[in-house]
């Protein structure tokens, strides 16, 4: 079986050297060195997830769509690492990154992938719609947009409960042009909710850019000033600006009960999704650039050795951990069972799968 | 035994699970400071205070995504819906989120949410306010649509609903909030998915929901006096899940049925019913089943029209002499 290059290839050193000017803000200083190599794993791992998910792709085990979060992996790191136990988060379709950053296991979600029943959502979600609300992640939504309501939702009960704690919604750059999502920034304004709108900010809402999409008074965050909430805009490829400054929004959150946009500027390499044979709206140049130049996983690694916190070996390791790993998963996604056609009728309904003397549902549910 | 309201029974669902789960909140448009856009809601601001009560902004796609959220944390929100109507710019929230979140996620994120309001005709409103969306809803599996015709119906269904662990539409009837009717002092729901048997009878099976088992329960009197007629009136009460059997039960013994509802003929409720009662009593029938429903158009303005294009008594009788001749 043919290994992908390893990250360290020679590329990365024509990166610009220097230290990220947020290495020193106190929420990085303040990490301690296996907070960091934790950090750079989870980077790597959703690095080589997603690369391996490619392969599979091709080979015809994952139906429908498989939208790729390759180039964009410090916006779920830096962001997520930062949450505690009554901070929960939700995300559109290119959600597989957030997943793994909360602590999903590859199993699940490459199984996910190829709809078999050891799968997240027991093949019954796929590719968009991965879960784990017992880690605080509320999906993966398929509809642009759909999610912020709902995560304006988590944001009202966790405020609701008494409990210090946020929401944080993700949406690409898309969705800020739907209504739903303007309607979510209203309430969670207007009821103080503690709310962190996170706009990934890729480029390309598919194949249109921003510049043909979005209509803006100079970014996409600043429309929060419309709705009267605190905005910043953030160099998605350092790791450790999402974190200095989605550290500021998550403080505003808990101590103040106030909701932020944040745009994040990252973006991917691949299409929109693997259906985008992505040839008609921007240059292979382009793509050549930000891989070379501004990759977030080579950045941070590069950081780490700098700070000689990673060794070359160690990244290697690491490196070659996660490959492991995610072959491991394939295999395991590969040889685990389909759902079967009874399963297709289950988890419709909770009173339905628990039907009993309590329950308030009685006749027919389910129809032939 | 208390006679009250349709619209006092509905108030009285929410007080007393207010008062029973301090989980519930009461979610909407107007329902605070305005009492309610119908009153439904009038008082309950006072008694319960703003944390329970919350007005909104004129925003459902907003709001109502935000009530699917807060359920999946375990906050049991019911939503009011100034009318079902103004679901559609809500649909995103109330079809694909709502319905789809269970199954999507394996089972792991149940939605305990409860959208109610006015979902009826009749009231001189023109078309986009008299929208009746239960068979556009109860067509997706993962929704769960209930339609009161009654004060006792209104009040234990809508317990029902907030108890239960699923999305809950509780599609009401403007011209029913003022009818009166019994209701019990004492705790009671209604479960979902049973049918109610509104008056017995052996010669001619109706089946109707909402405010069409009123008007049928009429036509049925004028059927008795005037024709000799005995006819048997089924509520279904529960459009999602239904009560198939009270349904088959009622035509194995009158052996003729007609379908009265106000939806629109086309992919009604009805023509579940239809289906269903061909296909599992079929020679039970002694003539083919007929239907009365809205005269398939737009909800028309005109008072006068409007209360023709409805299923009137005078038609839902013409129809029934028809299937009995």
């Amino acid at each position: 079986m043919a290994k992908p290059a390893v990250l360290t290839h020679p590329e990365s050193l024509k990166r610009p050297a220097g230290p990220s000017e947020y290495a020193k803000d106190p929420v990085n200083a303040s990490m301690t060195k296996a907070e960091k190599i934790a950090l750079y794993t989870k980077m790597a791992r959703i690095r080589h997830f997603e690369q391996r998910c490619i392969r599979i792709y091709q080979q015809g085990k994952i139906g429908g769509f498989l939208h790729l979060y390759v180039g964009q992996e410090a916006v779920a790191a830096g962001t997520i690492s930062l949450l505690g136990k009554n901070d929960h988060i939700i995300t559109g379709y290119r959600d597989h990154g957030h997943g793994l950053m909360v602590g999903m296991g590859m199993n699940e979600c490459m199984a996910e992938l190829t709809g078999r029943v050891t799968g997240c959502s027991q093949g019954k979600g796929g590719s968009m719609h991965y879960f784990a609300p017992d880690k605080n992640y509320w999906g993966g939504h398929g509809i642009v947009g759909g999610q912020a309501p709902l995560g304006t939702g988590l944001a009202y009960a966790v405020k609701y409960m008494g409990l210090k704690g946020s929401c944080l919604a993700y949406m690409g750059d898309g969705a800020v042009n739907q209504g739903a999502v303007h309607e979510a920034y209203n309430l969670a304004s207007l009821w103080d909710l503690p709310m962190i709108f996170v706009v990934e900010n890729n480029g390309y809402s598919m194949g249109t850019s921003q510049e043909r999409s979005t209509a803006h008074p100079g970014c996409l965050a600043k429309r929060a000033e419309g709705y009267n909430m605190a905005w910043d805009v953030i160099n998605g490829h350092d790791v450790y600006e999402v974190r200095a400054k989605t550290a500021l929004a998550l403080k505003r959150a808990h101590e103040e009960s106030k909701p932020t946009v944040l745009e994040i500027f990252t973006y991917r390499y691949f299409g929109h999704s693997m259906a985008d044979p992505d040839k008609t709206y921007r240059d292979k140049e382009e793509i050549k650039e930000y891989r070379d130049k501004k990759d977030p996983v080579l950045a941070f690694e590069q950081e780490l050795l700098r700070e000689k916190v990673l060794t070359p070996e160690l990244s290697l390791k690491i490196n070659e951990e996660a490959m492991a790993e995610a072959d491991k998963a394939a295999v395991f996604a590969d040889e685990s069972p389909d759902p079967t056609v009874a399963d297709i009728t289950k988890h419709i309904y909770w009173e339905e799968d628990n039907r009993g003397p309590d329950t308030t549902s009685r006749g027919t549910i389910i129809f032939e | 035994m208390a006679v009250i309201s349709y619209r006092e029974a509905l108030r009285a669902a929410m007080r007393e699970e207010l008062k029973r789960d301090d989980k519930v909140v009461i979610m909407g448009e107007e329902v605070a400071q305005f009492n309610g856009a119908y009153k439904v809601t009038e008082g309950l601001l006072k008694e319960f205070g703003p944390k329970r009560i919350v007005d909104t902004p004129i925003s459902e796609a907003g709001f109502i995504g935000l009530g699917i959220g807060a359920s999946m944390l375990g906050i049991r929100p019911v939503m009011e819906l100034m009318f079902w109507s103004f679901s559609y710019v809500a649909f995103d929230q109330i079809v694909n989120n709502a319905g789809n979140i269970r199954y999507m996620s394996g089972g792991l994120i149940n939605c305990p949410i409860v959208i109610r309001g006015p979902a009826n005709g009749g009231t001189n409103v023109g078309a986009t306010h008299s929208h009746t969306p239960e068979a556009i809803l109860a067509s997706h599996p993962g929704i769960k649509v209930v339609c009161p015709a009654t004060p006792y119906d209104a009040k234990g269904l809508l317990k029902a609903a907030i108890r239960d662990n699923d999305p809950v539409y509780v599609m009401e009837n403007t011209i029913l909030y003022n009818d009166k009717g019994e209701v019990p002092d004492e705790d009671y729901i209604v479960p979902l998915g049973v049918a109610d048997v509104k008056r017995v009878g052996t010669d001619l099976t109706i089946v109707a929901h909402g405010r069409a088992v009123i008007t049928s329960l009429k036509a049925a009197e004028i059927l008795e006096q005037e024709h000799g007629v005995s006819v048997e009136v089924v509520d279904l009460r529960s459009i999602r899940p239904l009560d198939e059997e009270t349904i088959l039960a009622s035509v194995r013994k009158t052996h003729r049925a007609l379908l009265v509802e106000e939806n629109k003929p086309f992919c009604g409720v009805d023509a579940q019913v239809a289906y269903l009662i061909q296909s599992r009593a079929f020679d039970e029938l002694d003539a083919p089943i007929h239907r009365v429903s809205s005269i398939d158009a737009p909800q028309i303005y005109c008072k006068r029209m409007e209360d023709q294009q409805l299923p009137d008594v005078n038609r839902v009788v013409r129809e029934a002499l028809k299937v009995l001749a």
